[in-house]
């Protein structure tokens, strides 16, 4: 039995399709992430999940049961899930311990017994002892934490989280981070969470749904998203990989294939059965590039810009052999290039993007 | 696979059932039975109530004095509130809450009130120009008891309310648009000739709509002024006819109050029509503009500012309190004539004053109580509703108040002249049927702080409650009341204060044993104790004042734009 089932979900709202057709199935337990840039329809998918918004067509099962399809909809306080929200969504006329133990309440739970879950609950998320205090006088890590303890208190049997970093500073997120995994670890409570955070999505999820446009654009592990995109916007969104049009000369054997890339032979990561087609592109990433001794082949051209970022500089360098092009890499310090340099690069590898079903 | 029970789409479906009835009842309900009375009199068609009122001619100077009265008043209370907003706002002038305060008192005040206190100031018998020995000779009539004195009372009851819209709007001005004119080496009245004062037409326009519809509408100060000197506009025209002929003539009234329904509306068409032909939206969010320094001229903007405030509210006061204090009519006040008998009069000897306190005081509250917690929801639906017709919900409600309250009167009686079909309750002659009409025409003045209120809670919190399980009468009940009610019952302070003088709707529809405090004080103007009246008067102005400062203490724990005199 699946922690949730989407199948073939579309929400159109007048004119526009804020989702077409997407179908995920989230295994018990799971830790997904929904990634996209922002307009990519995660936002509505969480919200249909909750029951906030009705179905256009398709279906929405929670725990095996079904709970949205056109013209039935379960309400959401009858779905038994948990959000937490981008902006905690803390009810500022109750204290910590009455947000926290509002389900409870709402379940006609003994008094006794609430208190009991409560002090669990606060104790679960290193929040002893500040059941008195009012939300309005909590940092924002602590405010996100009262949303995280309010949510687990009704152990609910899915949690969304609703960009639920977006509003912390940098140095709170990375502690945020570590405390939602160890909620999943804690809890085994399948998690779906929506992000427009690519690192975030990577450090937390066991699986990440990459979302465009309304459409599911990819749904793998973190490492198979990032290694083998199944289309260029995967590729081009996820760390900012760089998607450049190939010749295959070759057909795939064990997972690689030969190919001709700026004039120089590549040998590239593909899917089985991939071999020599029209409009071919790769996925190259940063780590691919290398730059090549001056006797030895590789791809000339010269540095258009250099980014210090600290540490490293981020160099782009166009090659003679397309001018539109530019491809990126990372130098350390002390990097010997400034702009206008003559320089000589080598592509190690790269992934060949499968064939796209036509749609 | 089978879904699971649900009750939530039952409260929803019982909630809107509740609001559409309420809707029905205190809207649609008596101004279909008002057109009724005025197109199908008797079930037939006719026109002959129209046609009637055609050929009379009382009607129609009744009808041309309204028309100047409204615009008069309007021209008055515009340029008066324009003046004083852009001073306030856009100058660097000090204690600009007080000033507000005060200068927006007068709205607060009943119509008659106001009138009352204008009369008491001028008239021979003025307490306090015969203190100063400038009373004219006893016998000459009130300057005041003329279109001009009506005009002049209307611009200032009104001019409050130009003030608020003006106000408002001036300070969502981005000072971005005022620097690039002020970058562009324009002074201080250019910015305000070429770029304040067309930016602000639309609200002004609404402004200068809503204070025609008003004046139009008003009654109690051309009750005051314009009856003794038979000036008659149509408000006061059917209060006339109503008082002598009874509900015989209530055709014909239905036919002249519809006629000022149709006043306020192309007063509201017009509106709607210049503001669409200049549309100046303001897109931009921004800081307010940065207030101009007057320099050696902010002491003298001040001291005209609190001449302006001792003008239009000390003196008429000072008037009616002086007045309240004399012993009859004529009398010079000084340390030997000076009397508290007439309050005592009024608060403990007079049973008609006694009744009026308690009934008023009776449907203030009710009116208030139940405005707030049918606002609540109806806020909800409008602020956070998805079904088409929350529009025309809206409209529905604000029709009541935006119609002049004499129009909703005669729909009242209209609607309950006769037993109430089925329960065959009769409440014409009764203070209930006031207590209908205070309901449906003041439900709005808590509904519209209600929807501000809502519109600065973020939908999440109620997100929240409903994912934790709660159901809708559940989160109504625990999440969403206890964070709009601030909001809610400041507007069921406005309404409290609004309905406890209130005149224009029960001086149609009182009766013996119902009467309020608006009408004991017309009561005893209309016979000649000023005196009563007047400290029956200052009794509620007090009154008044005092709530005004009270809810100001707790002003700090209410949204942003729910007290009319809060920024």
């Amino acid at each position: 039995m699946a922690g949730l089932t989407i199948r073939n979900l579309s929400k159109t709202f007048g004119e526009f399709d804020a989702l077409k057709d997407v179908s995920i199935t989230v295994n018990p337990g799971e830790f997904l992430a929904v990634l996209g840039p922002s307009g990519c329809g995660k936002t509505t998918l969480l919200r249909m999940i909750a029951g906030f918004e009705h179905v256009t067509s398709g279906e929405i099962d929670i725990a095996g049961q079904v709970v949205s399809q056109p013209g039935k909809q379960v309400p959401p306080n009858e779905r038994r899930i948990g959000i937490v929200f981008q902006n905690y969504a803390l009810w500022p006329h109750m204290t910590v311990a009455e947000n926290i133990g509002y389900s409870l309440r709402v379940a006609k739970v003994e008094a006794p017994e609430i208190k009991r879950r409560v002090d669990d609950a606060l104790a679960l998320v290193n929040l002893d002892g500040m059941g008195d205090r009012s939300p309005a006088n909590l940092s924002g890590g602590q405010r996100q934490r009262v949303a995280l303890a309010r949510c687990l208190v009704a152990e609910p049997k899915l949690v969304l989280f609703d960009e639920p970093l977006a509003n912390l500073d940098v140095h709170l997120r990375a502690s945020m981070e570590d405390e939602f995994a160890a909620f999943h670890e804690r809890t085994g409570t399948t998690i779906v969470y929506i992000t427009h955070d690519q690192a975030e999505a990577m450090a937390l999820a066991d699986r990440i749904a990459v979302m465009d446009h309304g459409k599911l654009m990819q749904l793998d592990t973190p490492q198979t998203i990032y290694h083998r995109p199944a289309n260029e916007m995967v590729a081009s969104f996820i760390s900012q990989g760089m998607v450049m049009p190939v010749t295959v000369t070759g057909a795939e054997s064990d997972g690689y294939c030969d190919a001709m890339l700026l004039g120089q032979p590549i040998r590239l990561n593909c899917t089985p059965g991939d071999g020599p087609r029209d409009g071919a592109k790769i996925c190259c990433r940063a780590e691919h590039v290398r730059i090549a001794q001056a006797d030895s082949d590789g791809i000339d051209g010269h540095i258009k810009r250099v980014v210090y970022q600290g540490g490293t500089a981020r160099i782009e360098f166009v090659p003679d052999a397309d001018p539109e092009t530019s491809i990126l890499f990372d130098q350390p310090d002390p990097q010997p290039f400034t702009i206008g340099n003559r320089a000589r690069i080598q592509l190690t590898g790269g992934w060949l993007i499968p064939a796209q079903s036509a749609d | 696979m089978q879904l699971i029970a649900r009750g939530g789409q039952g409260q929803s479906m019982a909630l809107t059932t509740m609001i559409f009835a309420i809707i029905v009842l205190f809207s649609l309900l008596p101004m279909i039975r008002l057109l009724q009375e005025v197109i199908l009199p008797g079930g037939t068609f006719s026109v002959e109530a129209i046609r009637s009122g055609l050929g009379d001619p009382v009607v129609w100077r009744a009808t041309w004095n309204t028309i100047v009265v409204g615009l008069g008043g309007t021209v008055v209370a515009v340029a008066m509130g324009v003046v004083v907003s852009i001073i306030v706002t856009l100058t660097n002038i000090r204690m600009t809450q007080t000033l507000i305060l005060f200068f927006v008192t007068p709205l607060m005040i009943a119509p008659q009130v106001t009138a009352l206190a204008w009369l008491q100031l001028f008239g021979p018998s003025s307490a306090f120009l015969n203190a100063l020995g400038l009373a004219p000779p006893l016998g000459t009539p009130n300057p005041l008891y003329s279109a001009g004195g009506i005009i002049a009372l209307l611009g200032i009851q009104y001019a409050p309310l130009v003030f608020l819209i003006l106000r408002a709007g001036l300070r969502k001005l981005p000072r971005e648009l005022v620097e690039a004119s002020q970058a562009g080496g324009a002074g201080p009245f250019r910015v305000i000739g070429t770029i304040v004062l067309p930016l602000m037409t639309p609200s002004i326009v609404g402004a200068a709509a809503l204070t025609f519809v008003s004046c139009v509408g008003n009654f109690g100060i051309p009750a005051f002024l314009g009856i003794p000197a038979n000036y008659l506009v149509l408000p006061t025209l059917i209060f006339q006819r109503l008082a002598g002929g009874g509900p015989a003539v209530l055709s014909e009234v239905a036919y002249l109050s519809a006629l000022i329904g149709v006043l306020a509306m192309a007063g509201i068409v017009l509106q709607d029509y210049i503001s669409r032909r200049r549309d100046f939206r303001i897109t931009t969010t921004s800081l307010p503009i940065d207030r101009y320094n007057l320099g050696i001229w902010r002491l003298p903007m001040e001291a005209a500012m609190w001449m302006l405030i001792a003008v239009i509210l000390v003196l008429p006061m000072c008037g009616l309190v002086l007045t309240s204090l004399v012993r009859g009519y004529g009398v010079a006040l000084n340390a030997d004539t000076v009397t508290l008998e007439n309050y005592s009069f009024i608060l403990f000897e007079h049973s008609a004053a006694r009744r009026a306190f308690v009934n008023s005081l009776m449907l203030s509250i009710t009116a208030a109580v139940f405005a707030v917690f049918v606002a609540v929801p109806i806020g909800y639906l409008i602020t956070w509703g998805k079904q088409r017709w929350i529009r025309w919900l809206n409209f529905a409600i604000e029709l009541p108040y935006a119609l002049p309250g004499v129009v909703l009167a005669i729909a009242s009686l209209l609607l309950f002249l006769k037993p109430i079909p089925v329960l065959g309750i009769q409440i014409y002659n009764t203070v209930w049927i006031i207590l209908f009409a205070y309901l449906a025409r003041f439900l709005v003045l808590a509904i519209r702080p209600t929807v501000s209120g809502y519109t600065q809670l973020d939908r999440t919190l109620e997100e929240a409650a409903e994912i934790a399980g709660a159901s809708l009468f559940m989160r109504l009940r625990t999440i969403i009341f206890p964070l709009v009610a601030p909001a809610a019952m400041a507007g069921g302070l406005l309404i409290f204060m609004t309905a406890l003088s209130e005149l224009t709707v029960s001086a149609l529809l009182w009766s013996s044993g119902s009467e309020t405090i608006g009408v004991v004080i017309f009561s005893f103007e209309q016979g000649g104790d000023s005196k009563y009246a007047s400290a029956l008067s200052a009794v509620i102005v007090a009154v008044t004042f005092l709530i005004m400062l009270g809810v100001n203490s707790f002003s700090d724990k209410l949204p942003d734009g729910v007290l009319p005199w809060r920024d």
